[in-house]
């Protein structure tokens, strides 16, 4: 079958886009092996203007009402029918910005009035309620810095993989809006309620059940992304914040809380977001465990005999990194990379490590540990803890990149045997 | 809540004014690191929920039946409703067939629990699930359209098709969270609390 580009798309409405149809195909891909580059959708070329000699002989343009990027800058995400990944090999620090966020839904974005956009809290509470947008912002106000990562991000299977390609679907923001216990002393909990259904007013009408703990502890609904309101593809105007927990949980477009005394087993959190464990299939994993990555050098890049900055991301569901440790000797030895402040809870932790590169073929790596003493595992570690048909969550073995002799940086695809 | 205690000296005409009566004193301000200073028991911002406004979105079906809507629906209307709705993405008989790339999910297989692909069969542990989610979600290209008399019919002739119920069953609020499904037993929740174990 033929690939529909965006505009071909336009003049499908009406009909079913390939591009919508495929979205299941995608999604039930048991390895995410199986899904591997499945279906990209082409990134248009930039336009670079021409450029003088000496820029200081010329009067530039004067200021304009929204800034844009050097034409030279073009860092893009990667688009597929389901998701979209963030180029994490062109971030230099911790922040995403928005409009490279990963995308992740399953029944597109639905676009949203925002005055006439209201919260409803029912259920096991005093007093059921609805909240405007207006209402929302009236509440005392918090801003927090936090990744959001799916729950399915990994992918493996050749040596031509960028850290987008391998581990595109987190991103971080600087996050503002209400804690959620805010609005929860507002509307009363009875004491019965040990969890809540979370809901959205996308196509797909969303639901996640969260434990009550986590509102009470550091769940937020916000309305604000990096100073701006959020994006549409990130849940505009309203989504869920759970910092650390499963991407999927953080529901967009939240319409709906209802408090209940257990939880709802949505589609998501049953036949979906679970994942074979020995011969029994392991649900309701919320914290995504530590994990890192290299992000330089990494493929397709090169690099020169000499000094090499390693540098790359680290971070944990579960609270704080506490060190990030790295190998240039294919794992034999591991040395402590300098991590940079802060060090925030459940937030990417950019690291950096320098190395003489002597020209030597080896194989880079890198480790995280925890607050909690977790120590991010191996691919044969993640194995013999839960057999090999890991399914595609909640996967977070250290990965590697082959350095070549000629300086050439290649990623290592391990395999599952 | 978490409070940080800090000292700001007050700005200089406040200063002035208080150096008048008193020496010179600094004042305490609670800091906070969440919300804000001073906190009413409750704001009084939003408004109640009318019993309509919760009736209208309050679409969730729980495993223990909670939300199951009057109504209901057989196997043999099932099948006729899955032909005109929804077979053309999940394929006539909703298994998966080799070589062929439909657009929706595979969703009849058999209840072994080592089968592929994951179906309703062998992955799914509440039929409420099934029933909550296709009346939010399914058909795709038209969300939210199923009546529950519709809904009820297409549960009854997955969960027959997946060889879980007969085909004379009638389904309904009473009897739906009823059935038992096959890969229940398989499922566990997480324990892990974080700390150095691989798990
Ligand atoms: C236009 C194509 C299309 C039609 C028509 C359609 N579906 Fe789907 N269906 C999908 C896609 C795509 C998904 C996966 C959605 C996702 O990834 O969240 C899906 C998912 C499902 C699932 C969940 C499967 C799983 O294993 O998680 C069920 C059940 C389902 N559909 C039932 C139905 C029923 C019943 C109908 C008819 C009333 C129907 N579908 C009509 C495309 C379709």
């Amino acid at each position: 079958m033929k690939k529909l580009g965006n505009k071909d798309q336009k003049r499908a409405t009406g009909k079913i886009s390939r591009r919508t149809l495929l979205g299941g195909v995608i999604a039930a891909a048991v390895l995410p092996v199986q899904s591997l580059f499945a279906d990209e959708i082409p990134n248009e070329k930039p336009i670079i203007p021409e450029i003088t000699d000496d820029p200081t002989k010329i009067v530039g343009p004067g200021p304009g009402p929204l800034g844009k990027r050097s034409p030279f800058e073009q860092p893009v995400r990667k688009a597929s029918d389901i998701s979209s990944r963030t180029p994490l090999q062109d971030m230099h620090s911790t922040i995403t910005p928005a409009d490279l966020h990963f995308e992740r839904h399953h029944a597109g974005i639905p676009s949203i009035d925002p005055a006439k956009h209201e919260l409803l809290i029912h259920g096991l509470v005093e007093n059921p309620m609805k909240f405007t947008l207006a209402d929302i912002k009236r509440f005392p106000s918090v801003t927090r810095t936090c990744f959001i990562e799916c729950a399915g991000n990994f992918r493996t299977g050749k040596a031509e993989m960028t850290p987008q390609d391998i581990l595109g679907l987190t991103s971080q923001s600087e996050w503002t809006g209400v804690m959620l216990s805010t609005i929860f002393n507002e509307v009363g909990i009875s004491d019965k309620a040990k969890w809540f259904l979370a809901e959205g007013s996308d196509a797909a009408v969303m639901t996640r059940t969260i434990p009550i703990a986590k509102a009470w502890d550091d769940a937020m609904i916000v309305y604000a992304q990096n100073g701006e309101a959020i994006r549409p593809e990130q849940g505009y105007p309203i989504r869920l914040l759970l910092p650390g927990f499963e991407g999927n949980m953080n529901i967009k477009w939240l319409r709906r809380i209802e408090l209940s005394e257990e939880p709802y087993m949505t589609r998501e959190e049953t036949s979906k977001y679970t994942y074979p464990v020995k011969d029994k299939i392991r649900m309701f994993s919320f914290e995504l465990d530590a994990r890192s990555i290299i992000t330089y050098p990494s493929y397709p890049q090169k690099v020169n005999k000499g000094w090499v900055e390693i540098r790359g991301i680290a971070w944990s569901g579960r609270g704080k990194v506490e060190k990030v440790e790295v190998s240039t000797d294919a794992g034999k030895t591991w040395q402590l990379a300098n991590l940079q402040e802060p060090v925030l809870s459940k937030a990417h932790t950019y690291f950096r490590y320098l190395w003489d590169w002597k020209g030597e073929a080896t194989e880079i790596l890198s480790r995280v540990t925890d607050e909690t003493g977790y120590l991010q595992p191996t691919l044969t570690q993640l194995v013999e803890a839960r057999g090999a048909n890991l399914g595609g969550y909640h996967m977070n073995p250290i990965t590697a990149w082959q350095i070549k002799n000629d300086g050439t940086v290649l990623f290592k695809p391990e395999t599952i045997k | 809540m978490n409070k940080k205690t800090v000292l700001i000296f007050a700005c200089p005409v406040v200063l002035l004014l208080m150096s008048l009566k008193t020496a010179f004193v600094p004042i305490q301000v609670q800091l906070p690191l969440t919300d804000s200073l001073k906190r009413p028991a409750k704001f009084g911002f939003g408004r109640p929920a009318t019993a309509q406004e919760i009736a209208a979105w309050d679409i969730d079906v729980r495993p223990d039946g909670k939300g199951l809507p009057a109504g209901q629906g057989d196997v043999k209307k099932g099948r006729v409703l899955y032909a005109q709705k929804c077979a053309m993405c999940h394929g006539v008989d909703g298994t998966e067939k080799p070589g062929v790339k439909l657009p929706g999910n595979a969703l009849v297989g058999d209840t072994s629990a080592t089968s592929k692909p994951k179906t309703i069969g062998n992955y799914w542990p509440y039929a409420t699930t099934l029933f909550d989610y296709m009346r939010r979600a399914m058909p795709y290209n038209l969300p939210g359209s199923l009546s529950n008399d519709e809904v009820y019919s297409i549960t009854a002739y997955l969960l027959n098709a997946n060889k879980i119920i007969k085909a004379d069953v009638v389904l309904d609020a009473k009897n739906l969270y009823k059935v038992v499904m096959p890969a229940e037993k398989l499922f566990i929740m997480d324990d892990r609390k974080g700390g150095p174990e691989i798990k």
